[in-house]
């Protein structure tokens, strides 16, 4: 008899609604390491899954707007503390996808450090964005953010966690919900931070994780009646024409992030919450 | 014989004698139904059919005579934009609200559904239902949906739950019956079985599942034991009798299903307004925005559809 134990591998699935089913299609795409190897069988999502996920992130956008802004940090900061307790496996998780061992633990450190200075933000930002605005007749003008609803964001290709979470968190900690699709050649590190989401008391459907194709798919991203903004990160002038001509139907807002290096301080500022927030502006009567 | 005509002599059958039901059975041939594949024209189609199957409901307490208004407005003006779809089955709604529906809807051929017999308990005296119903069908209501007396038929009293759907469909006149079973409160599949076909040999012209009051509501194994009752009773005395399952069919997919399963149990005759209804206050809407989704190619959002 041998003690030799057979390795378990994990299956990746995508995270729909607080769930992690495989994709409907049945799809799979195998994802190889840089000699070769499979890797993992990634689902191949497909738009019904992407329909799937704006249900799941709608029905979330009410509460989770309603969560007060410190709980929303306090969620924030839970976050950082998973991906904390779990940096060796996300350092492998890059390093199997050809990230060396020292770039490898810088990208989680600053993927840790980024949830921190989001949480941080949480309560502070409409400070800085909201206003009293001088007006010449007796009413009290004042303009306030508030969450757009449902964002789907397209995650930049080259960095598979640190790119990831940097667009993820400015949306969440704004009060939206959203859609992602990861990184197609990185998309390891994704589902496995779905994971991470998913023990730091972040309600089903607030962040929604699919791994797929990013040609199929784009158009669904920036088509969907029921999505509000579309954050796209790569690409080439055929594809911002094509976002922002689908964006056009419900008139959803587009952010374009397009070669930014994610790795910087300057990768991370609260104008990347404001991207996805709308400003109400209340005129309040009052005597003269 | 059609189902407006009056059956000769209404007689109780020995319910001790109906066939039992299979319950793993039901739900393996319910599972089924979901796996089947429809392809685009076939989808288009059924959400047509299932636009017209639908009794467009608000049974709330809080109703109001604008609220009803409103919404026999969204009944007769639910897809101005998209032409050529039918229009829904019928406006389901409380009796103090048929007359102020019946003139809302005016001459647009939308049947007024009203509850009857104290929805949703009917825990009312026998007289008091029957005036009830003698008033919602004076007012102008072309249907009413009355709830047994589950009390009773759980007790076993069978001739007084009977002789109740009896009186009361006497008193309808020429509006039609549909009978409200209750099945969240029957219990077992059994039960939704014995009141089926009570109901149906009481002279039901349709029976229905829920009151949408009650949880679990209509669900698709319950259904398909309401289909095969109708499926039986039909053999045995070649009357055909509607079905309306009605509560929690709030998206279009599953009220595809729910037509798959009557394709496959009672067949295409059954496929009218005339024979099967859904009671539903959503569906309407997730129907239109997968029809839109079917012209435009693009995922539709609820902001663009009215809500009441």
């Amino acid at each position: 008899m041998t003690n030799e134990r057979v390795a378990v591998a994990k299956t990746y699935k995508i995270y729909i609604g607080g769930k992690f089913p495989r994709t409907e299609s049945g799809r799979y795409y195998p994802l190889e390491s840089a000699k070769g190897a499979v890797l993992a069988n990634m689902c191949r999502g497909s738009r019904k899954d992407f329909r799937n996920a704006v249900v799941a992130a709608r029905a979330a956008t009410g509460g989770w707007s309603k969560t007060s802004a410190y709980l929303r940090g306090q969620i924030l900061y839970r976050i950082a503390e998973m991906l904390e307790g779990r940096r060796e496996q996300f350092i492998a998780e890059l390093q199997l996808q050809g990230v060396n061992r020292r770039r490898a633990e810088s990208e989680v450190n600053a993927s840790i450090d980024r949830l921190i200075y989001y949480a941080g933000w949480a309560d502070k930002y409409q400070q800085i964005f909201s206003a009293v605005n001088p007006v010449s007749s007796s009413h009290f003008n004042f303009s306030v953010l508030e969450p757009m609803g449902v964002v789907s964001i397209l995650a930049p290709e080259s960095s598979g966690l640190l790119g990831l979470v940097s667009n993820i968190a400015p949306a969440i900690v704004g009060g939206n919900t959203c859609v992602v699709l990861a990184s197609q050649s990185k998309p390891l590190c994704a589902i496995s931070f779905a994971e991470v989401l998913h023990a730091s008391d972040v309600p089903g459907g607030v962040v929604n994780i699919l791994t797929g194709f990013k040609p199929e798919l784009t158009g669904q991203f920036a088509s969907h009646m029921d999505v509000n903004a579309v954050v796209y990160c790569d690409g080439t002038v055929e594809i911002a024409k094509k976002v922002q001509e689908l964006a056009a139907a419900n008139i959803k807002r587009v952010v374009a992030r397009v070669a930014r290096d994610w790795s910087g301080d300057s990768a991370q500022d609260p104008y990347l919450i404001q991207d996805t927030q709308e400003t109400k502006t209340t005129w309040h009567p009052i005597g003269s | 014989m059609s189902a407006k005509e009056k059956p000769k002599t209404l007689q109780l059958p020995d319910l001790d004698r109906v066939a039992l039901v299979d319950e793993v059975g039901v739900e393996e041939r319910v599972a089924r139904f979901r796996s089947r594949s429809i392809k685009n024209a076939s989808k288009v189609e059924a959400l047509k059919m299932i636009l017209s199957m639908i009794d467009l409901t608000t049974l709330e307490g809080q109703d109001t005579p604008g609220k009803v208004r409103q919404l026999c407005q969204k009944a007769i003006h639910l897809h101005d934009g998209m032409p050529g779809l039918p229009h829904v089955a019928a406006v389901c709604v409380y009796p103090p609200m048929v007359g102020i529906a019946k003139k809302a809807l005016g001459n647009h051929n939308i049947n007024v559904a009203s509850v009857a017999t104290a929805f949703p308990s009917g825990m009312a005296p026998r007289q008091i239902k029957l005036e009830e119903t003698r008033i919602a069908v004076a007012d102008g209501a072309d249907e009413i949906d009355m709830v047994i007396s589950r009390g009773e038929f759980l007790q076993g009293h069978y001739e007084f739950v009977f002789d109740e759907i009896a009186a009361i469909k006497d008193a309808c006149g020429t509006a039609h019956l549909k009978v409200i079973l209750e099945t969240g409160e029957l219990g077992t599949l059994d039960q939704v079985r014995k009141a089926s076909m009570l109901a149906m040999h009481a002279g039901a012209d349709f029976i229905k599942t829920s009151t949408g009051k009650i949880q679990p509501a209509a669900t698709m194994p319950v259904t398909l034991v309401m289909l095969q009752a109708i499926r039986d009773f039909y053999f045995a005395t070649g009357r055909r009798i509607g079905m309306k399952p009605a509560g929690g069919i709030s998206d279009a997919k599953l009220a595809i299903h729910y037509l798959v399963m009557l394709h496959e149990t009672l067949g295409q005759a059954w496929f009218s307004p005339e024979w099967f209804r859904f009671g539903a206050s959503s569906l309407a809407n997730d129907v239109l925005m997968q029809l839109q989704k079917q012209q435009s190619g693009v995922y539709q959002s609820a902001d663009y559809f009215s809500k009441d």
